[in-house]
């Protein structure tokens, strides 16, 4: 529609006109080529048409955007300009903005602003396998982290790349923000997820928590992530059938991500720092979010202090589920007798207040209580009457078995869980009356102490 | 050609040149560090008695827990009052 109008400005004052895509435009004067948008970019031109006037030294002056008749007549002092035009049109969206191209365009361009050292991959090089020869993964295949890809990542929250949030062990290395966007990237998060990420990079790095006793000891226990508030639903977490397996991306990435964190930032390699004997799955990585609204008893973070409706993590130190199977049970005396019996054999039935556990609770379940009108205080003070150990019958030597409490033990009553040290949740599919419980690790000061966290953009 | 960002902590290798080792402990002070496992006490005890009739001087240290590194402080204790170090590190 401009078109002629350029041939008219041309005429009158030193005019360039750079075009983005069709080079036969425009006919009324020669265009340059702006095809690799980077005359765009560098002049953050958001709609096309811009005008823009400049000095004689290349510096901008003023611009306007879109055709409005008027504006274009004030700017270039002709007022006979467009007469026969429309009064206003708004203009077009420019290229360099377009959603498909302007990640790759800030990369390219360098103005991505990211202080992460780049590492080029050779030609002949595949670049999935170039990751794992570098050690970077898993086990799994990586997500490359172009400067795009990292960039994108980076959108997904408002703090600023180079901010410090940490300080991971075991090499004690400070770690920002777009580092751990990096590690995002390969694990297969998308931005949404970061700041679950960060915040549990945050939570993991405390000395309550303790990682760095976590990565060095032999038992085969690794951070577990619970998810509350509206977050769970916002970025597709799945807490419902298959809840800790496969199949949803948020839960299976955001732990991945973390454990990719503590091997490549923090140093902490199986072989090396990380001398589980065995390990479990449950350490390539493990967050799944809690089944707020199929209860009405209060959620994990709100027992533990979080205000209702809040995005919250809570990391504990703990290995994979193990079920609890309860198929006969229809009163809720008689499902906890058997989760308790169930909970007394974790790790083994010798091992007393030394370990915390999760016991997530499933649908079915929960159902046994609901219906009976118990409370998750209720079932709390029910369930912890039924944990009490006569350690008579745990004492070394007893029932054949030489580990167990020493001999000054005797005669005494103790709970199987620290003070504190059994946390509940509610997750899982509509159907099966199946629980889990997730035993833990030294637990209390001494060992690792659950963290929770607020999430924040 | 593929550029990625580097997901490590781009630390170069220091390359630190470790303490020769000494010839014998005989006339040496010698830390034994227990990190608290069960029974470490019992092995540390007989190597202290062996250091003894070496001739050696033995400190003995203790960690608060063993799941967690040796405070900075006692790292730093026994560096500057020991030759050498010996570690029971688990039960």
């Amino acid at each position: 529609m401009v078109d002629p109008i350029l041939g008219d400005i041309a005429k009158g004052e030193p005019l360039t006109v750079y075009t983005q895509d069709d080079l036969t435009f425009p006919e009324s004067i020669a265009g340059l080529d702006d095809l690799d948008l980077s005359m765009s970019w560098h002049h953050n031109i958001e709609t096309v048409p811009t005008l823009i006037r400049v000095d004689a030294n290349g510096a901008e002056e003023d611009r306007i955007i879109g055709w409005s008749r008027d504006q274009w007549q004030a700017f270039t002092g002709d007022i006979e300009l467009g007469i026969t035009l429309p009064e206003f049109r708004p203009g077009c969206g420019s290229l360099s903005v377009d959603p498909s191209r302007s990640d790759e365009l800030n990369a390219r361009m360098g103005g991505s602003g990211l202080a992460t050292r780049r590492v080029d991959f050779a030609e002949l090089e595949d670049e999935f396998e170039a990751m794992y020869d570098r050690g970077w993964s898993d086990g799994l295949p990586l997500v490359p982290p172009t400067e795009a890809r990292v960039l994108r990542m980076l959108e997904g929250t408002t703090r600023t790349p180079g901010e410090v949030v940490a300080n991971v062990p075991p090499d004690l290395v400070d770690i920002t923000v777009e580092k751990i966007a990096v590690n995002a990237v390969m694990a297969g998060c998308k931005p949404e997820y970061l700041p679950v990420v960060i915040t549990a990079v945050e939570a993991i790095c405390t000395d309550e928590f303790n990682i760095h006793g976590l990565l060095a000891t032999t038992m085969s226990v690794g951070p577990v992530f619970v998810i509350n508030g509206p977050i769970r639903r916002e970025i597709g977490m799945n807490s419902g059938i298959n809840v800790f397996g496969q199949g949803n991306r948020a839960n299976l990435t955001i732990g991945r991500a973390v454990q990719l964190v503590v091997r490549n930032v923090g140093g902490g390699r199986p072989g090396g720092v990380d001398r589980a004997a065995q390990g479990s799955p449950a350490k390539i990585g493990l967050a799944f979010p809690e089944d707020e609204e199929g209860t009405p008893w209060i959620s994990l973070a709100e027992e533990r202090g979080m205000d209702p409706g809040v995005n919250s993590l809570t990391a504990l130190c703990l290995e994979g589920p193990r079920l609890i199977v309860d198929q006969l049970s229809r009163t809720p005396e008689s499902l906890t007798n058997l989760i308790a019996d169930a909970l007394l054999t974790t790790h083994s039935s010798r091992m007393v207040a030394g370990i915390d556990a999760l016991l997530v609770l499933s649908p079915e379940h929960m159902a046994r209580y609901v219906d009976a009108g118990w409370d998750r205080a209720r079932f709390r003070a029910e369930l912890e009457e039924r944990l009490m150990i006569d350690t008579d019958d745990i004492i070394r030597g007893t029932g054949g078995i030489d580990e167990g409490l020493p001999a000054a033990f005797a005669g005494k009553q103790v709970p199987k869980f620290r003070p504190g040290g059994l946390h509940i949740a509610h997750a899982g599919g509509p159907a099966g009356l199946f629980s889990s419980v997730f035993a833990g690790w030294v637990s209390g000061p001494t060992g690792s102490v659950p963290v929770t966290k607020e999430i924040t953009p | 050609m593929t550029t990625v960002l580097d997901p490590t902590n781009e630390s170069t290798p220091a390359v630190l040149e470790r303490c020769m080792r000494p010839e014998s402990l005989a006339g040496l002070t010698v830390g034994l560090l227990d990190i608290s496992k069960p029974r470490g006490n019992v092995f540390l005890d007989r190597v202290e008695e062996r250091l003894n009739a070496l001739g050696s001087t033995v400190r003995r240290y203790k960690k608060p827990t063993f799941t967690k590194p040796a405070p900075v402080d006692m790292r730093h204790q026994i560096a500057t009052e020991c030759d050498a170090v010996i570690e029971a590190l688990a039960d």
